[in-house]
C-alpha cells in the first residue's frame, strides 16, 4: 500500500466517528454544516467598506498612509508620467525593471531608461541592479490597501518583489472594495486556469522580528508606490 | 424566592464573612435561604487534576441534593463554572446527566444572580476607596461575568473603581499553585504589579479562591494593598 | 537525558525569576495586543468571523480525505510533483532525495514550522547540505543555534544588543544595535543567498482543496523569493491545512494576521498553484509538495480535541498565555508551545511524557477566548489530564482526592477539620515557608489563610 492509501485510510477511519459541531465549546451539539459555505458572508464582518466609488478611493488611500506605501490619484496617463518622472529625478533610478501591458508599454518608456523586461526573460543579477521595478497589477483593494498582483498579469514572480522599489499603475476601475470581491474577481477572470502565483501585495515589505519594531524593506522592496488614474 | 446556598470548604473555613455577606443580602431583599449545609465541595479539585471519577464522587451529592432548588447561589465563580459549566460535561453519559443538566440551568454565580436573575444593583453600600477589580477566569471566561460586579460596584458610595489593563490570570489555578508555585507566584506578581500600577487601596473580587492567592502574595512581600470580596464590600456601611 | 517534566520545571524556575525576559515579552506583547485589539476592532462583527472561521475549518478537517484528494488532484494536473509522507523521517527522506536527484547544495528556506517539527535542518546540514533561514527570525535563531522562541515571533526573546552581537560576532557585520540597520545587514546576506540557492524550501499556511493552491502568509518578502528564484521548490504542508475553497482565504487572511502580528492584512498573501507554467516567465521548474501526517491522524481520530487541528498557527493562544509569558517559549522543549502546544504535543509525541505541559496551566481560558477558531483549548486541557489519569494515575494523587471525598462527604468527619486546622495553624508559623514545611510550595512565596474563629456552618448552625 501506498503512502498516500495509508494515510487517506487512517484519515477516514479516524472520521468514522463524527465531532461536534464547533465553536460551542461543549455548551451545545448542533451538528451538520450548512448548505452555504460559511465564508460566503465574509463581507459583512470584515471591515467596512464606503459604498460609493470616492469613499472606496479614500479608503485605500488611508489605508496606505497606514501601510506607508505611497499612493499618487492623478487624472491622466500624462500626469502618471510626469510623477513617474519627477520620482526617478529625485531618487536618481539608472535602470528600471518592468513588463509589457497596456499601461505600462504607454507610461514606462517615457523615462527614458535602461529598462530590463522582465517577462523576455531576465537575468536575475540584473534585475537585482534594477532601481525599481514597475508593474501593472490585478485589482486594488480599498478595504486593505493591497495591490493584487499575478505572475501573468505582472511580469512573473520576481519582478513586484525583487527590486528595492515596487511601482504599481493602475486604473481608477480596477479598485475593488473588498477581499471578497478580489477573490471574485480571480474566479471570474482566471477560473480553470489560474497564474501559478497570486499575491495580494500590502504594503512595502517589513519586518518587526527585531523587538517588534518595525523596519521596511526586509527581503522585498522598501518602498511601494501607487499611481491610479 | 428560596435561594439554595452552596458554600465550598474555603468559603466555609476561611472566609466566612463572604457566605455571611451573601445570607444578609439575600434575606434583606426578600428571599429565604435554604443553606445545603452537608455539602462541602464541588469536586473542582479532582475534576481539574483529571481525577473524574473521584470528582463524581463528590459532586452526584451536590446534583442531587440540587437539582431540584428554585435557584442555586455559588459564592465563588469558580465553584459556580464547575456546577454550571463542568458537571454537564462530568456527568455525560450518565444517568445523572439529565440532572447535572437541569442543576446548570439553575445556578448563579452570587453577583450575576444579583443584578440579572433580581435586577438589583444598589444596595445601600458603602465603601469610601479606591478600589480595582479582579474577574476570576472562570467567572469571566466560562460564565461570561464581567458586567454585573460592575454594576454592584458602581452603586457603591464613596467607592472608586479603577481598571487594571489586562484581564489577566491571577496564577491561583487550583492544584496548579502548588504543582507549579514558580509559575503560579510569578503570574500572581504581574497582576499584583497591574492591582498596584492603578494607585487602588483593595484589591475586589468574586472570587475567594484568587483572593487567597493574590493576599497570600501581597502579605508575604509587606505590600499595602488588601484584598476583599464583593460580598463584604456590598454589606459595608 | 532528563525527562521533559523536569526539564520543564528547571527552566520555568529559572525564567518565571528572570524579570528581565518578562519585561523583554511583557513589552513585546503590549505592542501585539494594542494592534490585534485595534484590528479586531475594525471588523464589522469579528464573533461571526470567528465562527464562520471555526465551522470553515470544521468542514475542512471533517472531510479531510475529499479535501486532500481533490488538493492533490489539482496540484498534480499542473504539473506538481506531491508526496504523502505519515512520519517525520519519511518527509526528511523525500526532501534529501530530491536534494540529492537534484545535486543540491544549498536551500534557502522560509518559515515553516512543520520543518522544525521534524528536524530538517539539522539533518540536511548532517549530510553536507547548506541550509539558511530566510525569515529574519528564523535567520536570528539559526545563527544563535537556537530552536524559534515563538511559532509567529521566533527571536522575539532577544534585544536589539545581542542581535547586534551576533551580528557582528558571526557575520563580521560591524553593526550597531540600530534594527533597521541590522535588518539591512541580514538582507544583504540574503540577496546572495537566494540568487546561489539550488532549491527554495517553504511551509504553507493553507492549502486551498478547490483549486489546489498553497497559500503563504508573510512580511518579509522572503517566501514570495523563495519561490521565485530557485530552480527547485519544495514545500511541507502539515495534512491540516486544507480549506475547502478559494473565497475562504476572503475570511481566513484577515483572520490570521489580525491574530497573528495584530496587522488588517499581512504584507504579502500569496496563492501558488504550481511551478512555472508555460508562458510565465520565471518560477520553479519543479515544485514538490510533501504532505506531512506525522500523527495528526491519530489527533483526528479523538474527536473531542479533533478541533485543534482547525489550528492556523497564528500564536494568539501563546501571546495571551500567562503560563507562556512567564516560562517563555523554550521551556515548553516542543515545536509548539503555549497553550496549542500543551494541546497537541501529548498527541504528536506521547501522553505520559508531555501531560505536564496540560497540568502546567491556571485553566485561565485566555486561549480559548483569543483563537481566531475557536479551539476548545483550555477544556482540552482537562481532556488530556483526564486522559493520563485513566491510563495511568498517581497513586499519592489518588489518595489525596479519596481521603478528600472521605471527609467532605461526612459532615461529622468535617467538623473536624475546622478545630484541626485552627491547632495546627498555631503550630505552622514556625515552620511556614521552610523547606520542610508540608505547605512549602504555597508558603515558600505565599502567607498561609487562616482558618476563621468562626467557620460560616458554626455561625450558620449559631443562628438557628
Ligand atoms: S490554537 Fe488558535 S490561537 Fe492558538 S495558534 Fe492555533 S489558531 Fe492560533
Amino acid at each position: 500500500m501506498s503512502e498516500r492509501e495509508k494515510i487517506l485510510g487512517r484519515i477516514r477511519d479516524a472520521l468514522v466517528v463524527k465531532a461536534p459541531f464547533p465553536g460551542n465549546h461543549g455548551h451545545d451539539s448542533r451538528g451538520g454544516s450548512s448548505v452555504v459555505p460559511p465564508s460566503s458572508r465574509a463581507g459583512e464582518w470584515l471591515p467596512r467598506v464606503d459604498d460609493s466609488p470616492d469613499g472606496q478611493l479614500a479608503a485605500f488611500a488611508t489605508n496606505c498612509v497606514d501601510l506607508k506605501a505611497d499612493f499618487f490619484l492623478l487624472n491622466s496617463a500624462d500626469e502618471v508620467k510626469a510623477q513617474l518622472q519627477k520620482l526617478a529625478a529625485a531618487d536618481g533610478w539608472k535602470k528600471i525593471a518592468t513588463h509589457s501591458g497596456v499601461l505600462t508599454d504607454s507610461i514606462v518608456p517615457s523615462l527614458n531608461l535602461t529598462t530590463l523586461r522582465a517577462d523576455a526573460g531576465y537575468d536575475v543579477h540584473e534585475m537585482e541592479s534594477c532601481d525599481a521595478g514597475i508593474t501593472e497589477c490585478d485589482a486594488l483593494i480599498a478595504q486593505t490597501g493591497s495591490v493584487l498582483v499575478t505572475n501573468r498579469s505582472c511580469g512573473g514572480r520576481a519582478l513586484s518583489v525583487l527590486p528595492p522599489h515596487h511601482v504599481v499603475l493602475a486604473r481608477r476601475d480596477q479598485l475593488l472594495r473588498d477581499l471578497p470581491a478580489a477573490f471574485q474577481l480571480l474566479k471570474r477572470k482566471y477560473a480553470g486556469n489560474y497564474p501559478s502565483m497570486i499575491s495580494f501585495v500590502t504594503g512595502p515589505s517589513r519586518t518587526g522580528d527585531i523587538e517588534r519594531i518595525l523596519v521596511l524593506g526586509a527581503h522585498g522592496p522598501k518602498r511601494l508606490t501607487i499611481f491610479v488614474f | 424566592m428560596t435561594v439554595s446556598l452552596f458554600i465550598p470548604c474555603f468559603v466555609d473555613l476561611l472566609y466566612p464573612k463572604v457566605g455571611i455577606s451573601i445570607v444578609q443580602i439575600l434575606e434583606r431583599l426578600g428571599h429565604k435561604i435554604d443553606f445545603a449545609e452537608e455539602l462541602n465541595c464541588c469536586g473542582q479539585p479532582a475534576f481539574n487534576s483529571g481525577y473524574w471519577d473521584e470528582a463524581r464522587e463528590l459532586a452526584a451529592p451536590v446534583v442531587k441534593r440540587l437539582k431540584n432548588a428554585e435557584a442555586v447561589v455559588i459564592a465563588s465563580g469558580s465553584c459556580g463554572a464547575m456546577l454550571k459549566v463542568f458537571y454537564p460535561q462530568l456527568f455525560a453519559g450518565t444517568e445523572l446527566e439529565t440532572d447535572a443538566k437541569k442543576l446548570s440551568s439553575k445556578c448563579f454565580e452570587f453577583s450575576d444572580f444579583l443584578v440579572t436573575k433580581l435586577g438589583v444593583t444598589d444596595l445601600g453600600a458603602k465603601f469610601p476607596a479606591k478600589v480595582t477589580f479582579h474577574d476570576g477566569c472562570h467567572g469571566l471566561r466560562e460564565l461570561g461575568i464581567k458586567r454585573s460586579p460592575r454594576a454592584l460596584l458602581e452603586k457603591v458610595q464613596g467607592l472608586q473603581l479603577v481598571e487594571m489593563k489586562e484581564e489577566i490570570c491571577c496564577g491561583f489555578g487550583g492544584t496548579f499553585a502548588a504543582k507549579f508555585p514558580m509559575i503560579s507566584t510569578a503570574m500572581g506578581d504581574v497582576k499584583c504589579a497591574q492591582a498596584a500600577e492603578t494607585g487602588a487601596d483593595y484589591i475586589i473580587s468574586n472570587d475567594s479562591s484568587c483572593l487567597m492567592h493574590i493576599q497570600g502574595l501581597l502579605e508575604k512581600q509587606g505590600k499595602k494593598l488588601k484584598t476583599i470580596h464583593l460580598a463584604e464590600v456590598l454589606t459595608s456601611r | 537525558m532528563t525527562a521533559p517534566v523536569q526539564q520543564f520545571k528547571r527552566q520555568a524556575e529559572v525564567l518565571t525569576h528572570d524579570l528581565r525576559h518578562r519585561e523583554i515579552i511583557q513589552t513585546a506583547l503590549g505592542k501585539y495586543a494594542v494592534v490585534r485589539d485595534k484590528n479586531r476592532g475594525a471588523f464589522q462583527d469579528y464573533q461571526s468571523a470567528r465562527q464562520a472561521a471555526a465551522e470553515t475549518k470544521w468542514e475542512a478537517i471533517n472531510h479531510l480525505d475529499k479535501h486532500l484528494e481533490q488538493l492533490v488532484s489539482k496540484l498534480e494536473a499542473r504539473g506538481t510533483k506531491v508526496h504523502w509522507a505519515s512520519t517525520g523521517d519519511q518527509a526528511r527522506e523525500i526532501i534529501q532525495k530530491i536534494l540529492r536527484e537534484k545535486k543540491a547544495r544549498s536551500i534557502i528556506k522560509s518559515k515553516a514550522m512543520t520543518s522544525e517539527e521534524i528536524h530538517l535542518n539539522h539533518a540536511l546540514e548532517e549530510e553536507g547540505f547548506e541550509v539558511v533561514e530566510s525569515d529574519l527570525g528564523e535567520f536570528i535563531v539559526q545563527l544563535k543555534k537556537e530552536t524559534p522562541y515563538h511559532i509567529v515571533f521566533p527571536a522575539m526573546h532577544l534585544t536589539r544588543g545581542e542581535i547586534r552581537d551576533l551580528f557582528n560576532k558571526e557575520l563580521a557585520a560591524n553593526a550597531t544595535d540600530n534594527p533597521e540597520e541590522l535588518t539591512m545587514v541580514a538582507r544583504r546576506v540574503m540577496r546572495q543567498k537566494y540568487i546561489t540557492a539550488d532549491i527554495g524550501f517553504t511551509g504553507a499556511n493553507f492549502a486551498i482543496a478547490e483549486t489546489g493552491m498553497i497559500s503563504i502568509t508573510e512580511n518579509e518578502g522572503n517566501a514570495r523569493l523563495t519561490a521565485a528564484l530557485p530552480k527547485t521548490m519544495i514545500t511541507l504542508v502539515g495534512i491540516e491545512k486544507v480549506l475547502p475553497r478559494l473565497e475562504d482565504l476572503a475570511l481566513f487572511l484577515p483572520m490570521l494576521a489580525t491574530s497573528g502580528t495584530g496587522q488588517p492584512l499581512t504584507c504579502y498573501n500569496t496563492m501558488y498553484s504550481g511551478p512555472r507554467q508555460p508562458g510565465e516567465p520565471d518560477g520553479p521548474e519543479e515544485w514538490h509538495v510533501v504532505l506531512l501526517d506525522n500523527r495528526r491522524s491519530e489527533l483526528l481520530a479523538d474527536p473531542e480535541q479533533r478541533d485543534a487541528l482547525h489550528c492556523i498557527r497564528c500564536g494568539a493562544c501563546l501571546n495571551v498565555c500567562p503560563i507562556f509569558r512567564n516560562v517563555g517559549g523554550h521551556t515548553y522543549g516542543t515545536t509548539y508551545s503555549g497553550p496549542i502546544g500543551s494541546v497537541i504535543t501529548p498527541h504528536l509525541r506521547g501522553l505520559d511524557e508531555w501531560k505536564h505541559l496540560s497540568y502546567s496551566s491556571s485553566l485561565c481560558g485566555a486561549c480559548t477566548e483569543t483563537c481566531p477558531v475557536k479551539i476548545d483549548l483550555a477544556h482540552h486541557l482537562l481532556q488530556n489530564r483526564r486522559n493520563s489519569v485513566q491510563k495511568k494515575s498517581s497513586p499519592a494523587w489518588k489518595l489525596g482526592f479519596e481521603l478528600m471525598n472521605f471527609v467532605f462527604k461526612r459532615p461529622g468527619f468535617y467538623e473536624f477539620v475546622a478545630p484541626l486546622g485552627r491547632a495546627a495553624q498555631k503550630l505552622h508559623p514556625m515552620i511556614a515557608g521552610k523547606a520542610f514545611d508540608p505547605a512549602f510550595p504555597w508558603t515558600k512565596t505565599r502567607s498561609a489563610p487562616k482558618i476563621a474563629k468562626q467557620t460560616f456552618k458554626e455561625w450558620w448552625r449559631e443562628r438557628g
